[in-house]
């Protein structure tokens, strides 16, 4: 919007690094569409992996929204993430069945084996660790989801040594992968 | 023959794909006459993965715990042999779990391939839609779901067909029709089940409240952290298009609906109506001061109906078979079914579906089969983060609206997480606590400022550093909170609080006056100790304490000073002895 002249702090003017042509597509679909801003970021978290700053700029200038506004809605939902995400995202239920099985006790085995809390990425890029309340699998309590570019595959009746299992089997997988 | 694999997420995270895989294999492999189908959840979660064979003759046999290993024997006794594996086959009290039930609105759950509107229709699917359209008008509905008693599944217990009603004697042609199916509460999952394993109901029920208003369109408020769910009302939508059940001119008649998703994306605040509509319009899901009520100016400023996926469901079933029958079902103020999730410290968990007025020794011990590893019952959160716990002299009371907020607590969404001996009944307020400050959207000040309050006081408790003033203070902020917030958020924070203190008051005073936990489950509450006479004195942990807390001449036994100790525990670690326990 006013970013025009180019001379602002920010590096709105590296969205070039970004590939456009999904989001703007997705632009075109919704814009008819009333209420569509958090479909639109949902999509750009989609196509991004999370939200960057220059898409947030980008976003604004398309869709007339201040980026205070949209910066407003990425931080007031848990969903949408300003930084970028590991390979696959361990979504760790700590909802009230899942709290009673023993989950901050997996919780600890986890950050302890990765280095990492809840809400961080590995130096190596391969897990974010977000804690998550409820998945909806309460019987099999306590709970994680995987989620990455293959789709999302939940865990449940977890122990520690069980959680570390899985998170090694990722591991191993991503090694040969590469 | 036709194998049908339980695959809602709870079956999915048992392992039912690999299941359904090695079924399809062999099938091929042995060139039989089968159908491999799959089908949603059946509600007894704890026996996961499940397998229904029907047989030719009619017969089912319901295979439970299944592995890719007990494929093999299922497939050349039972499909080749004609002769059921008896040991595999689901035990009297999995059948009695189920068949002690009464089910409308997870009816059809486990039993029919949700993402086949085929076998909602063959058992009767879509009727009471035709009926809706063709026999009756809008306010002939209302009516009948008035007449029906139905309340709201999704807490407050309002009565559905009145709020209908009301919405459809508002003056504005555009009106919408709104499905809350964020289940927010962390520990219940009926809503979820019911989109799995049975998405058509739900949606028949909203295109019914849409013929009922006067409503074209309507949304579905779905969390994210149901993909399947999503993915399996996609399908059931452009399905019910496909059949004429949705869009324009539905059946043929004048009556046009459309039904739209969209995705919540992680605020439990969301669940509450005018949060919710905020959020579908692209906001930020902030309650606002009512009046004007959702029923007034809702979604995009429009009158609405909002009603729980549970709620919805129950509607095909009211104009199918009349109010009448549905009244019979349940008590005289709260007629119907309720379907709970049961979960925790119980024996069989999973999805009860009981009448209005169960008590909850029949759900517990009867439906769920007692406490796990004998251990005795404590307590039982009910409803949730804005619910109340209940005790042993609850456990014959009966499971309706206004039985539950007699006595502090409240229906909510039906989330029963079942407590033992050993749960710390303080740390679980702190639990609900922590999960409510967090989720303020922080709009308005008794709210936001209350429940961090609250949770800073309670994280004192739970850490030795509370006094017996500080429970005083948490009731008269419990008191302000819940007179003084906006929204139901606030209103009902500080029920976990007031019910802990009201019924495990001892429990409190054991953490504040003798800096005691009595379950031993407080962290907090626990100390690092130096056994004498096994220390050699090494040296060891000395050297490998950060807070420099140990302290002892070498080869004199060492001790830890309580006051700098971060309780890290390191020490633990490195001594070689075993002689530094935590106690
Ligand atoms: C903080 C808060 C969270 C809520 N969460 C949900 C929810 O997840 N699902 C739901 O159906 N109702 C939820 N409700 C209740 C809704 O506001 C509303 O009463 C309900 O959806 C109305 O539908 P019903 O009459 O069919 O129950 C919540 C209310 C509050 C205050
Ligand atoms: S509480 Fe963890 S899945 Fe529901």
């Amino acid at each position: 919007m006013n970013n025009k002249g180019g001379n602002c702090a920010c590096d709105c003017q590296n969205k070039d690094k970004f590939d456009l042509s999904k989001l703007d597509e997705f632009l075109d679909e919704v814009k008819d569409m009333q209420g569509s801003l958090i479909h639109i970021l949902q999509k750009a978290q989609d196509i991004y992996g999370y939200l960057p700053r220059e898409i947030i700029a980008y976003i604004s200038d398309k869709t007339g929204c201040t980026q205070a506004k949209i910066y407003g809605i990425a931080t007031f939902y848990t969903q949408f993430r300003l930084k970028p995400m590991g390979k696959n995202l361990i979504m760790l239920c700590q909802g009230t069945a899942c709290h009673v099985s023993g989950s901050k006790d997996i919780e600890e085995a986890i950050c302890k084996d990765l280095k990492i809390s809840d809400g961080e990425t590995t130096v190596d890029g391969l897990f974010t660790l977000n804690n998550v309340a409820c998945l909806g699998c309460c019987s099999l309590a306590p709970v994680m989801m995987i989620r990455n570019k293959d789709g999302e595959e939940t865990y449940g009746n977890l122990t520690e040594a069980k959680a570390l299992e899985i998170i090694n089997g990722f591991k191993m997988k991503m090694e040969q992968g590469a | 023959m036709k194998i049908a694999i339980g695959q809602g997420s709870c079956g999915i995270a048992s392992g039912s794909k690999k299941i359904e895989e090695a079924f399809r294999r062999h099938v091929a492999e042995h060139n039989l006459q089968a159908e491999v189908t799959i089908t949603g959840c059946i509600g007894g979660c704890y026996l996961e993965p499940i397998v229904d064979v029907y047989q030719d003759d009619g017969q089912v046999v319901r295979y439970v715990h299944m592995t890719e290993d007990k494929v093999d024997k299922v497939v050349k006794q039972h499909l080749i042999g004609h002769e059921p594996v008896d040991e595999y086959r689901i035990s009297k009290s999995g059948t009695d779990f189920l068949e002690k039930q009464t089910r409308i609105a997870l009816k059809n759950c486990g039993l029919i391939n949700p993402e086949d509107i085929r076998d909602y229709i063959k058992v009767g699917g879509y009727e009471a839609l035709k009926k809706a359209i063709f026999e009756m008008d809008g306010k002939t509905i209302c009516k009948e779901v008035e007449r029906s008693g139905l309340r709201g599944r999704g807490g407050g217990g309002f009565p559905t067909g009145k709020k209908w009603g009301l919405v459809a004697a508002q003056k504005d042609p555009i009106k919408y029709v709104v499905c809350n199916a964020d289940e927010g509460d962390p520990g219940a999952f009926m809503d979820r089940s019911v989109m799995e394993g049975d998405p058509h109901k739900m949606l028949e029920g909203m295109i019914i409240a849409g013929i009922a208003i006067g409503a074209k369109i309507g949304y579905i408020y779905v969390r994210a952290e149901y993909p399947l769910a999503v993915k399996r009302l996609k399908k059931a939508i452009s399905q019910a298009e496909e059949w004429g059940f949705l869009g324009k001119n539905i059946l043929g008649s004048k009556f046009s609906f459309e039904i739209r998703i969209n995705l919540g994306a992680g605020a439990f605040v969301c669940g509450e109506g005018s949060a919710l509509t905020a959020s579908i319009e692209g906001n930020r899901g902030m309650p606002r001061v009512k009046p004007p009520r959702t029923v007034e100016q809702g979604l995009f400023g429009k009158p609405t109906v909002l009603n729980n996926v549970e709620t919805f469901s129950h509607i095909p079933f009211i104009i199918a078979n009349g109010a009448q029958i549905y009244r019979g079902i349940g008590t005289d103020r709260s007629p119907g079914t309720k379907a709970f999730a049961l979960t925790g410290s119980v024996n069989k968990t999973g999805l009860v579906e009981v009448p209005m007025g169960t008590s909850l020794r029949e759900l517990i011990f009867d439906i769920g089969g007692g406490i796990k590893n004998n251990k005795a019952f404590k307590a039982v959160q009910i409803g949730g983060p804005s619910g109340g716990c209940l005790t042993e002299k609850h456990l014959d009371l009966s499971l309706d609206f206004d039985s539950l907020s007699k006595v502090g607590a409240m229906v909510g969404s039906g989330g029963l997480v079942v407590m033992d001996e050993d749960t710390c009944m303080v740390s679980i307020a702190k639990f609900f606590m922590d999960f409510t400050e967090q989720e303020s959207c922080g709009k308005c000040v008794p709210c936001r400022e209350g429940t961090h309050l609250m949770n800073e006081i309670l994280d004192d408790i739970v850490n030795g550093r509370g006094t017996k003033e500080q429970i005083d203070m948490l009731m008269e902020l419990a008191d302000t909170v819940t007179t003084t917030s906006l929204c139901g958020l606030g209103k009902t924070a500080a029920l976990p609080v007031m019910s802990t203190i009201r019924e495990f008051q001892d429990e409190y005073y054991a953490h504040v006056v003798e800096k005691r936990c009595p379950t031993g489950k407080c962290k907090g509450l626990k100390r690092i100790e130096i056994i004498a006479n096994k220390c050699k004195g090494c040296g060891l942990c000395l050297d490998a304490c950060p807070a420099n807390a140990i302290s002892g001449k070498r080869r004199q036994p060492h001790v830890i000073d309580k006051s700098s100790c971060t309780k890290c525990k390191l020490c633990i670690d490195s001594c070689k002895f075993d002689a530094i326990v935590e106690i």
